[in-house]
């Protein structure tokens, strides 16, 4: 199970409200590389994974839904005083006339959240190459969001989360070689 | 959505704790992959004590952090007021 407290993994805070920042940011949020596709591709792995690496998946896929919520933090506050003039013209006039300013998980462009996003191939190193690639893709999309915004309190926080991926990738690269290890000990003895 | 504003002690308070439980999410993860790593553990160990230690002095200023029971409540309820993590 799990337990909530009531606290974000790291502070976030932005300078003002700028929807047309919340309309990229989103794309973390509902998209191909987000945090809702890390978190339930990494849970749903642990299932089927060897014992070795159940913890690795089931910490990492905690820590994800952490980070999202700190994607909606951003959205949120960078939307919630935003007049629907404002929404319009940052190019959320469609997502208002669908949602108000509720979120939704959908990527920059639109399409909504899809569990396509998510492979799960039952190899184990099939899943943690993927993983590897998908926090690859995770940093470069922090990367690119942090290029377009302007908005220093909102770069640190995205900056926190880019270092995040960086280091999930690399305890993903170090569960591959224990993995490997293992099937290498089982060959000779 | 206005609400008063919170004491500088809510956010430091709050920061402290979230540099700590940091490092423990860090070390958390280190370990999941160096689970013989003595040093490492031994700092988890110290950290979770520091973690425990900064989450009840918070709780006593400003209400439970943990739910479910993993915290404890003052008269009313306190569990469900805000602020929430979006709202701070
Ligand atoms: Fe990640």
């Amino acid at each position: 199970m799990w337990v909530y407290e009531k606290k974000l993994q790291y502070p976030v805070r932005v300078s003002q409200c700028n929807p047309r920042l919340a309309k990229f940011l989103i794309e973390q949020y509902g998209g191909a590389d987000g945090e809702l596709a890390a978190a339930l591709r990494y849970l749903n792995q642990r299932y089927t994974i060897p014992d070795k690496v159940i913890g690795l998946l089931t910490d990492i896929g905690t820590e994800e839904f952490a980070h999202l919520e700190m994607i909606a933090t951003m959205v949120y506050k960078l939307t919630k005083d935003a007049t629907p003039e404002q929404l319009k013209e940052a190019g959320l006039g469609a997502h208002y006339a669908d949602h108000d300013k509720a979120l939704f998980y959908h990527n920059a462009a639109g399409v909504p959240f899809t569990a396509t996003y998510i492979q799960a191939k039952g190899d184990p190193i099939a899943d943690l190459y993927e993983d590897i690639a998908a926090e690859e893709k995770a940093r470069a999309t922090y990367q690119w969001l942090i290029d377009m915004s302007d908005d220093p309190f909102l770069n640190e926080s995205l900056a926190f989360l880019r270092e995040r991926e960086v280091v999930h990738s690399q305890r993903f690269r170090e569960a591959v070689e224990i993995l490997k290890e293992a099937r290498e000990q089982k060959r000779f003895f | 959505m206005t609400r008063e504003a919170l004491p500088e002690e809510f956010y430091q308070l709050m920061e402290d704790l979230q540099a700590v439980d940091f490092v423990l999410i860090e070390l958390n993860l280190y370990l999941d992959t160096h689970p013989e790593d003595l040093e490492a553990l031994k700092q988890f160990n110290t950290f979770a004590q520091q973690s425990q230690a900064l989450r009840r002095t918070f709780e006593e200023r400003f209400g439970p952090l943990l739910g479910g029971g993993k915290s404890f409540s003052t008269f009313p309820w306190a569990w469900k007021e805000p602020p929430w993590p979006w709202q701070i």
